[in-house]
């Protein structure tokens, strides 16, 4: 019971992380049609640069880790609304197009965190409380689980919320939907595809910050790993559906768990053989709509 | 030059320009020739060689993905997937079995085209961005399985080739040229595989349903089964330019089957121009020999001695090489061979002398 407990919660808060990242790509391909190779970058610097506020001014205390959420988030945005502004804005309707360049940023943006902060990792330390364990039903969980699932429901919460009540929420939902209809209705949606890339980036940068915590480093190549499962997650989940990022990354970080642990270490293989029966069941994804 | 790219668009003088050519780079071992800046060393030498082979195994590969991504339209990020199938396969079976050199071959070949072809049918029930994503899955495990299994594959340290099956021609370094002959051999073969699909049936739909797919199935075709032809022709391909690269380089490292190496593919079809058999070549040798030059250009003194905010950059070739990408799909779509037809086309019209192509004329009035 007590290794169920550890996994389930473990896959948790893997399935947190999961999500912030492909939230991100979900919107921004349901609104664009872009799939965004960049946007394990956007996890890496800010996932950096955060490291490099929190070690600054000391990393042990709450406010250190809440200061280096938010600059992981602002970064993350920042670098994001950049990216859509200089270099996908130019190519919009070519999806291909949009898709290499995101490829070359991917690739020359890694080699440049590995020439600034070297290859090897950089060991991130956080308040004590962190470090430690909670007994949850005979299981000793790491606390960071907790945090990553709490941190990660509460954008789930606020990018719903968003999305439901305020005007540009309006328009992102009508845009995922039919977006012609949306510019027909003389709605310019260019402002809305700047904005899920800012969304997208902060929540991206949100995940650095945790991946950091889960994993205890930061490297330059932590974002493309953590990318290729958000990718797996976004087309099981369905594109362009929040509520099926969220449910698929759960999904998928908890079978990954439960077969490392039972089933020798097979958990990627798990996840890759569960997107195929997905793909051959049902290839719009778990909520997407479109066929 | 305008008059060699000008004379370039008659079929005729286009093979014998062809024929020259590999007889050309056929006769580079036997000839003394020096490219500085270009070359790390004369023509003959081992070094100069194992290079040379191996940009001309980059334009193979390259030529292979031209399949998928220029030919089909299909966006793959698994393609080096079958490359280190090919690849581990020989290695695998060279070390661990009896198996002669040509039967190993055989069995992976067939055991490839085995893969390709279920893999190929489960990520074509998915199109566009999905498929690509599918198909970075697919190779994603591939490498797992890779690295996880290094009693088999030799995991993060790579797999060295066993040479006792191995004829002695294709062992040592002397012999480096006999594996630059076969590279380029088979880099003929794979533009005479990939030029005879393209202008087949199969290739003239997967053409179409590239451009339209909802029409060809209007029509009454299958554009599934075309496109599954093309993912089965370029794995079954990679498949077989892995195992020249196991053993040009003696060996293979779990690198070849990570997602960067086949962005490095993209890469290199986007660099030389998407939809032209002869940009990928062309796009596989430069890139292959910017990669070499950069590499040694970033250990050099000169750029030890700038301060940190240039030196950090310019030691990175993968960030140039990043970069001068974005800088090609922003600034010059069509690549390296749409510089060279636009500037065909200037000569063209500046001479008066050719005639107009067809396929150009449609082109411009769009």
């Amino acid at each position: 019971m007590s290794t169920v407990a550890l996994l389930l919660i473990t896959g948790l808060g893997l399935g947190a992380l999961y999500f912030l990242v492909a939230s991100g790509l979900s919107l921004i391909y349901g609104l664009m049609g872009v799939l965004n190779f960049a946007h394990g970058s956007f996890l890496t610097i800010s996932a950096f640069l955060a490291w490099e506020v929190a070690r600054r001014i000391g990393a042990d205390s709450w406010g250190s880790l809440g200061l280096a959420l938010l600059v992981g988030a602002v970064v993350g945005g920042i670098v994001a609304a950049g990216t859509e502004l200089l270099l996908i804005r130019r190519l919009y309707e070519r999806h291909i197009e949009q898709v290499l360049v995101t490829v070359g940023l991917a690739l020359a943006s890694v080699a440049l965190f590995q020439g600034i902060w070297g290859t090897d990792p950089q060991y991130v330390t956080g308040p004590a409380w962190l470090a430690q364990t909670t007994d949850v039903l005979g299981a000793r969980i790491p606390n960071n689980r907790f945090l990553l699932i709490a941190v990660a429901a509460a954008v789930l919460l606020t990018l719903l919320l968003f999305l439901r009540y305020t005007r540009f929420g309006l328009v992102i939902r009508a845009g995922v939907e039919n977006r012609s209809m949306v510019t027909a209705l003389g709605i310019d949606v260019r402002r809305a595809f700047t904005l899920v890339f800012t969304i997208g980036g902060a929540a991206a940068g949100i995940g650095g910050v945790l991946a950091s915590h889960y994993f205890g480093y930061v490297s330059p190549e932590m974002g493309a790993s953590l990318l290729i499962f958000a990718f797996i997650v976004t087309v099981i989940g369905g594109l362009g559906s929040l509520a099926g990022a969220a449910l698929a990354a759960v999904f998928v970080a908890v079978i990954q768990q439960f077969a490392n642990f039972y089933l020798g270490g097979t958990g990627d293989i798990m996840v890759v053989l569960l997107l195929a029966v997905v793909l051959l069941v049902r290839p719009r994804g778990l909520l997407g709509r479109r066929g | 030059m305008n008059a060699v790219l000008v004379s370039m668009r008659r079929p005729g003088a286009r093979w014998l320009l062809s024929a020259l050519l590999v007889v050309g780079l056929a006769a580079l071992p036997l000839l003394n020739i020096v490219v500085p800046g270009v070359l790390p060393g004369p023509s003959y030498t081992p070094g100069t060689l194992q290079l040379l082979a191996l940009s001309l195994i980059f334009a193979a590969l390259a030529l292979s993905y031209h399949v998928l991504f220029g030919a089909a339209g299909l966006l793959s990020f698994g393609h080096a997937l079958y490359f280190a199938i090919g690849a581990y396969g020989l290695g695998i079976l060279l070390k661990r079995t009896e198996l002669p050199l040509l039967l190993a071959v055989a069995v992976v070949l067939a055991g490839t085209l085995v893969v390709a072809t279920v893999l190929g049918a489960i990520s074509l029930r998915v199109s566009g961005i999905s498929f690509a994503m599918v198909t970075l899955a697919f190779a994603q495990a591939g490498s797992v399985l890779i690295q996880r299994n290094s009693g088999i594959t030799g995991g993060e340290d790579g797999l060295s080739l066993s040479t006792q099956q191995l004829p002695d021609f294709f062992v040592g370094v002397l012999n480096t040229r006999n594996l630059y002959w076969l590279a380029l051999a088979l880099l003929v073969v794979v533009f005479l595989a990939v030029r005879w699909f393209e202008r087949s049936r199969a290739g003239h739909v997967a053409a179409a349903a590239r451009e339209n797919e909802l029409r060809v199935r209007v029509i009454g075709l299958r554009p599934f089964s075309v496109k599954l032809v093309a993912v089965v022709i370029a794995g079954v391909l990679a498949a077989a330019i892995g195992m020249v690269y196991l053993l040009l380089q003696s060996g293979v490292v779990p690198g070849v089957a990570s997602s960067n190496f086949t962005l490095t593919l993209l890469v290199i079809v986007v660099l030389g121009g998407v939809g032209s058999r002869w940009g990928a070549v062309i796009g596989g040798v430069v890139y292959t020999l910017l990669d070499q030059r950069l590499s040694a250009l970033a250990g050099s003194d000169a750029i030890a001695g700038l301060p940190a905010v240039l030196r950090v950059p310019l030691s990175e070739p993968l960030f140039l090489l990043g970069t001068l990408f974005i800088l090609v799909v922003l600034f010059l779509p069509g690549g390296i061979v749409g510089v060279a037809g636009r500037l065909t086309r200037r000569a063209g019209r500046t001479s008066g002398a050719t005639r107009e192509d067809p396929r150009d004329v449609i082109e411009e009035t769009e």
